[in-house]
């Protein structure tokens, strides 16, 4: 652990630690801002859809925050929780249950779903220590082609899930269809001249956030990080660095799975099959633009990072189409910005570290 | 008389003003077995490093004095440049590559090779390699050794000393070797393969080698060395022909009473005649520090230090019984069994411990002095916690009372209670893990190197603290340093550890040819003599 | 397949676990094969033999990029996608200013050997800078690559290099690449199939000159090893087993050749005949050519009655209804017509035939020389390349960067050399592959390379470091046998030939996982420190 002393960003928590990408991608998403206003494109829309997207996917990305302070590095095999949550969905739909009932059982069905799941993962993780991201990532690619086999054979019956013709699930299933969307983002929601305020949505990302903020300052919390950042210490202190990890790994893998509840509903549809392959990606990118690094995160990083990230997505994507006209030009960016900074990230990780 | 092959004139060197080589004269002669005998810090492996050129001594302002091969000032930039001036080193830790065959670690990027098409244009790292030609070059080597091996044999699989003669086979492959530098060659042997490297290392000399072999072990020393030079504190001792002297000179020669530490006295102590801590046959995996079946008792109230060179496994104790390594054995603690292996069970019985590493196990760097101080309370005791929301959480208010009270009782510099542990002093540093280890209550404590890397006025600082809790609270104190003087400053008996296991138990006024000998295992057998004070040793 | 160490007979239980544990993969693919025999009885032979063919030839190169880093340490370098970028990139050019056949093909080996020496360095240097991440860091870069290489594709292309919206290659509205692009064929002077075409022999004959290639190196590889001194890596047992696998493939294409009905020549010289018809040809000369055949066609169906009514309706079909009309105007019918009745001749070949091996061989088709020759050349490189210095320079690295540093030898430097030789090797690989589907799918055609390229490896008994030519190519013979399997056992086993695909992600994804961690863990359980 002597990267211990040459990384300033190694808290177990502090008032955000702001660092160079951050503020570079602040920039930019401040220069498309005022690109938009130039360009004629409604400012109030895109600060509406930035909310709203952060909200979003706010919850997954707050997944990252046990994992990294544990020591496991980002967890690249968020598509485990995302499977669980939307399992959890998919029962609550089939037991015909609609509306906030529906959300909330799956909810609650989500979790020990996700327990069992992230235990498992958990254990996997101490068994392939120093290895961890690569291993997690393809844990990830696995359960989601584990998955696509069950969505394909679950003897579900509920047609509102299934195909019209034939066995399986479908690809997307409207959640419009059990009255299951958007009632998290339409809850308290208000609208302060053009900007729409999805209070819902922004008031469960907050609890989930202080939640996670308030685990952090408990003695668990405390006895994971400090194993995340120094093993050693941990050890002769008498922590169970394997059990924290585990422990870390069940949480993360819990909001992966609420966190993918919540999308959905905001989204509108739940989506299957390969959808979750490629989810981890960008909530391992947002956190770390929000300051983390691959071994230190916390909640300032994720609610800075989404909302940036995000921000920059919604904002960039008209922009960029009135520069390059008839194009579609935010999926590209979206790859480049993303993939650059976990490889920006990557080059900081210490050898063994 | 021989050739001079290497000298050194007045070689100084120090690292950001402290000083670690001071005015060194040293040289080594065709054919001549040259023993350098020193303490762990005495300025051998700096002596050394200067000598290969290490990347360490340039980075660091470079040497004073000058080096000379042959007569010829020589200025050895890196340790390539050490090769091809002549030098060789025979690495303790081997450097060996244990997939490659004996041929190939011998060759390492000294391949012979032979042009082919391709390389004629590209360039010559695409020639074909040689193999025939490498075999046979590695077979003279080993010939030369004695070694009947098979040149390619893979290296993973064979014995240590095998490993060793590779390693000499290696570096007598290499054209124009003149000097030969063995760094405790005999350290990871057994004995009769520590009789067989003897024997070569004599016939290496005999092909007009020179040769430095660093060892603790004062009768090889003896028997193969034709001179011995010593060192202590980056000081030159003396230089003398081994014949004209002897093991008990040179360990004294070695010890010397460099710093005195004024043994400090207190009527107040009470020193009970119950058994505190007893261990029997602790076998530690700590990698560099194994212990192999150690016995010790330690009674209620007393100040035990546990001596030793480094790598002979006296750290392994303390961090054992601690758990931050794999250990083995039987160890009881205020009569009650202790399990093995489960630290927190350790810490919660009621023993603390200040790890030797500092930086890397006893402190969060990036964190607060006060959240380092109350993190074994918190996390073993429950302490310093509260109910908030559901959640057990870290009671700042408290934690914060707590740690202004500990800096105020130690003395500890800071700016506040809130400034991270990595940028404080050495010493301050050291009091914060003394604090922590005393948030947790302790009845017993272990301190590993409490002094290391702490400028001189802290040094007493410390070992008063150490004392005086010993005195006030009747603390009962283990403590594992590398410093003969500080261990004879406050210490009741001092435990010598050579190979993993106890060569004896000296009295901290004891002579400094006895420190010496026992710990250079030299004395193994006959230790329990008039060293041993009383019936509490072992 | 040249597996010495495979049939070491190991008697102790503890040998036997701790052997199909490090073969675990490898295990898993055999006895998925051999189930997907046993199970779906229609899977015909001469189809599962054409389809592993065409992708042996397609992927093989790509495999045998990988070897080099995993030797030199690097672990898989999935970054073998960039590789796969420049070598599309090199197409899309030629495609653009359009070039083809051997000129074409030639430069696009060019330029992209150049795009990817400078892709390669810099991935190399990234390699250098997330030195033990190196496996996750080629994943996040390929996909950074792709989204340059998209933005440059759909994006420069129009807006900022200027193209003529009229071009086939770019997309109606003038800007970007479009998503399919097809090659011109080789013989309009396209690359389609430009290496591909080249020279074609029947599969038989190849199977026989690979055999005794494999002989040939064998008994050379003996020798030479005598010759240097290294006698001891030669092991009786296993060479042995080589050499009778080699003479048994050897002597089957040799029997198949000589059982074989001539009739499968005759069919196979009617199909050439059909697709070398053009405006141009002389067409007296085909008439005549034609009638030697129905002269052949006779001289059979005289000695074989069960054949012979199949076979005389054949020759008054070429003499009847072919030769009066091979006129220009009605070339395209006529074309169609040789084609029919050449696959009626085949027929009657399959009934004479004297079993259904030989029946199943014949029909197996032909297969691309130049694309063999090259990875074949490839296989030898790779052999060679590690008996050199700097061969010998990325094993030091790869066993031990700290030994290596301290020696004397440039670990940095090593290490991007064997990222830009893996790079290089990989655009080229994309060239073979793409010429040889024919359609370049500009987004879509290098994303899974990676992956697919790493899982083949890893079947083949590879690991991360750890990996030969024969992992490399036993590798791809199993993984798209598993490929052209899965479907049948989609079906049968869950009655949905649709799983098939997800089915098969998860062995790709799957077996990357479980070689990857099994990897790990057997590594950390070896460091665990232990009392003595």
């Amino acid at each position: 652990m002597t990267d211990q002393a040459n990384t300033s960003v190694l808290r177990l928590k502090s008032p955000g630690n702001i660092g160079i990408a951050t503020l570079i991608i602040a920039a930019f998403w401040f220069t498309t801002l005022i690109g938009a206003y130039f360009t004629g494109i409604s400012v109030q829309t895109l600060l509406s859809d930035t909310m709203k997207r952060a909200g979003m996917n706010g919850i997954l990305v707050l997944a990252m925050v046990p994992a990294i302070q544990s020591g496991t590095g980002p967890n690249f095999a968020l598509p485990v929780g995302i499977v669980c949550g939307l399992f959890a969905l998919i029962c609550a739909i089939e037991f015909n249950l609609t509306g906030a009932l529906c959300l909330f059982v799956s909810i609650i069905l989500s979790i020990p779903i996700a327990v069992i799941a992230g235990y498992a993962y958990g254990k996997l993780l101490n068994a392939v220590k120093g290895s961890e991201m690569t291993i997690a990532t393809y844990t990830g690619f696995s359960i989601t082609a584990l998955m696509c086999l069950v969505w394909m054979m679950v003897p579900f019956t509920n047609e509102k899930i299934g195909w019209f013709l034939g066995e399986g699930l479908r690809e997307t299933i409207q959640l419009g269809a059990v009255d299951a969307a958007f009632i998290i983002n339409n809850f308290m929601a208000f609208k302060i001249g053009e900007i729409i305020i999805p209070t819902g949505l922004l008031l469960i990302f907050g609890f989930f956030s202080v939640l996670v903020w308030l685990f952090f300052d408990s003695k668990s919390g405390i006895a994971i990080s400090a194993g995340g950042i120094n093993p050693k210490f941990a050890q002769a202190t008498g922590l169970n660095i394997d059990r924290n990890r585990i422990l870390a790994n069940i949480l993360s893998t819990v909001l992966g799975a609420i966190g993918i509840i919540v999308y959905s509903q905001s989204f509108g549809y739940a989506q299957l099959y390969t959808a979750p392959l490629m989810m981890a990606f960008p909530a391992v990118a947002a956190v770390l633009i929000g300051g983390a690094t691959a071994s230190r995160a916390n909640v300032l990083n994720v609610i800075i990072g989404v909302f940036l990230f995000q921000g920059l997505l919604t904002t960039a994507l008209p922009v960029a189409n009135e520069i390059f006209k008839g194009t579609d030009l935010s999926e590209v960016m979206r790859m480049i910005i993303q993939n650059g900074i976990i490889l920006y990230a990557l080059t900081q990780v210490k050898r063994g570290g | 008389m021989k050739d001079t092959l290497l000298r050194f004139s007045n070689v100084s060197k120090n690292y950001y003003g402290n000083v670690v080589l001071e005015n060194i004269n040293f040289e080594v002669r065709a054919g001549e077995i040259h023993a350098l005998i020193g303490e762990n810090g005495a300025g051998k492996s700096t002596l050394m490093n200067v000598l290969f050129g290490m990347p360490v001594i340039h980075t660091t302002g470079g040497y004073e004095g000058d080096v000379l091969i042959n007569g010829e000032k020589v200025d050895i930039k890196s340790p390539y440049e050490a090769m091809h001036a002549g030098i060789g080193m025979v690495h303790q830790e081997f450097m060996l590559i244990p997939g490659f065959t004996i041929t190939e670690n011998i060759k390492i990027n000294r391949e012979i090779t032979l042009p082919n098409m391709v390389s004629r244009i590209l360039g010559k790292r695409l020639e074909t390699l040689d193999m025939i030609k490498m075999n046979t070059d590695a077979r003279k080597a080993l010939d030369t050794l004695d070694m009947g091996i098979e040149e390619f044999t893979l290296v993973a699989g064979l014995p240590v000393g095998h490993k060793q003669f590779i390693e000499i086979a290696r570096e007598i492959d290499k054209s124009g070797i003149k000097i030969l530098v063995f760094d405790e060659p005999t350290a990871v042997l057994t004995e009769s393969e520590a009789h067989n490297l003897l024997n070569a290392i004599r016939r290496l000399s005999q092909l007009g080698i020179g040769i430095i072999f660093i060892s603790h072990r004062l009768d090889e020393v003896i028997d193969v060395a034709d001179r011995v030079t010593v060192l202590r504190d980056g000081q030159l001792v003396t230089t003398k022909e081994v014949k004209d002297t002897n093991a008990v000179e040179i360990a004294q020669l070695m010890i010397g009473r460099s710093v005195t530490i004024e043994r400090v006295h207190s009527d107040k102590r009470k020193i009970s005649d119950d058994i505190m801590l007893s261990v029997k046959g602790l076998r530690v995996g700590m990698p560099g520090e194994m212990v192999r079946g150690i016995d010790l008792e330690v009674r209620k109230g007393e100040i035990i230090g546990i001596g030793g060179l480094a790598g002979q496994g006296k750290l392994g104790i303390a961090n054992g019984i601690m758990g931050t390594y794999p250990a083995r054995g039987e160890v009881i603690f205020n009569g009650k069994p202790l399990k093995m292996n489960a630290p927190h069970l350790t810490i919660a019985s009621g023993i603390a411990f200040v790890s030797e590493d500092r930086k890397g196990v006893g402190l969060l760097l990036n964190e607060s002095i006060e959240l380092n101080i109350a993190f074994t309370d918190m996390q073993i005791n429950n302490g310093f916690l509260h109910k908030f929301a559901g959640f057990t959480i870290k009671n700042y208010r408290e934690i914060r009372k707590h740690a202004e009270r500990m800096i105020k009782d130690l003395d500890i510099r800071c700016k506040s209670s809130l400034q991270n542990t990595g940028s404080l002093s050495g010493g301050n540093q050291q009091k914060v893990c003394v604090a922590r280890a005393l948030t947790q209550k302790p009845q017993f404590i272990f301190v590993s190197e409490p002094t290391r890397g702490i400028d001189v006025g802290a040094k007493k600082l410390i070992l008063d603290l150490l004392f005086k809790l010993n005195e006030e609270y009747g603390m009962t104190i283990v403590m594992t340093s590398s410093e003969l003087a500080e261990m004879r400053s406050i210490c009741d008996k001092i435990i010598i550890i050579c190979n993993g296991t106890v060569a004896g138990v000296l009295t901290p006024d004891a002579s400094d040819a006895d420190f010496g000998l026992m710990m250079s295992g030299s004395r193994i057998r006959n230790a329990g003599d008039a060293a041993l004070t009383d019936k509490g040793g072992i | 397949m040249l597996l010495g160490e495979e049939n070491k007979v190991v008697f102790n239980y503890k040998g036997i676990l701790s052997w199909v544990l490090d073969n675990i993969v490898t295990i898993i693919f055999v006895l998925f094969v051999l189930f997907g025999f046993m199970i779906s009885k229609d899977i015909r032979m001469n189809y599962f033999l054409s389809e592993l063919c065409d992708r042996l030839f397609r992927n093989s190169f790509l495999v045998l990029s990988l070897i080099i880093p995993v030797l030199a340490g690097l672990g898989l370098n999935f970054g073998i996608v960039i590789g796969a970028m420049c070598g599309q990139a090199a197409i899309a050019l030629a495609r653009y200013h359009g070039l083809g056949g051997m000129s074409g093909l030639l430069f696009c080996f060019v330029i992209s050997f150049l795009l990817a020496v400078l892709c390669g360095y810099f991935t190399g240097k990234l390699y250098n800078k997330t030195r033990g991440q190196e496996m996750i860091a080629g994943l996040i870069a390929g996909f950074f690559a792709n989204g340059v290489y998209q933005f440059i594709f759909l994006f420069m292309v129009g807006v900022i290099i200027k193209v003529p919206a009229t071009h086939p290659l770019i997309m109606p509205n003038g800007i970007g690449v479009r998503m399919t692009v097809d090659l011109v064929p080789v013989e309009n002077g396209g690359l389609k199939f430009a290496l591909e075409n080249m020279y074609k022999i029947p599969f038989v004959h190849a199977l026989l000159v690979v055999a005794l290639v494999a002989l040939v190196i064998l008994f050379i590889g003996y020798y030479l090893n005598k010759k240097r001194g290294e006698g001891y890596k030669n092991r009786p047992v296993s060479f042995g087993f080589n050499v009778l696998m080699c003479l048994l493939i050897a002597s089957m294409a040799v029997y198949v050749m000589a059982a074989a009905p001539k009739l499968f020549g005759v069919s196979s010289n009617l199909n050439a005949i059909a697709s070398n018809l053009n405006k141009e040809s002389d067409l007296e000369a085909v008439k005549s050519e034609l009638r030697a055949i129905t002269s052949e066609i006779s001289a059979i169906a005289a000695n074989d009655d069960v054949i012979a009514p199949r076979l005389n309706a054949a020759v008054s079909d070429i003499n009847d209804m072919i030769i009066p009309n091979l006129t220009p105007a009605k070339l395209n019918a006529v074309t169609s017509f040789i084609y029919a009745t050449a696959s009626d001749i085949n027929t009657a070949a399959i009934v004479s035939s004297p079993n259904v091996m030989v029946s199943n061989f014949m029909q197996v088709r032909t297969v691309p020389v130049a694309v063999g020759l090259l990875i074949i050349g490839l296989c030898i490189f790779t052999s060679l390349i590690m008996r050199t210095k700097l061969g010998q320079d990325f094993r030091s690295v790869g066993q031990s960067q700290h030994i290596a540093e301290v020696s004397g030898i440039n670990v940095d430097r090593t290490r991007i050399i064997a990222t830009i030789i893996s790079t290089v090797l990989a655009g080229w690989g994309q060239l073979i592959f793409i010429q040889s589907l024919g359609t370049l799918s500009t987004y879509s055609a290098h994303t899974q390379i990676g992956m697919f390229s790493v899982a083949a490896l890893l079947v083949g008994g590879a690991s991360t470091s750890r990996a030969s030519v024969k992992n490399a190519i036993f590798g791809t013979i199993l993984f798209n046998a598993m490929f052209i399997m899965s479907p049948t056992i989609g079906e049968s086993l869950f009655g949905a030939a649709g799983l098939a695909e997800y089915f098969r992600t998860l062995m790709v994804y799957g077996v990357i996982g479980v070689a990857l961690g099994l990897h790990v863990w057997k590594a950390n359980k070896k460091n665990r420190i232990v009392v003595e």
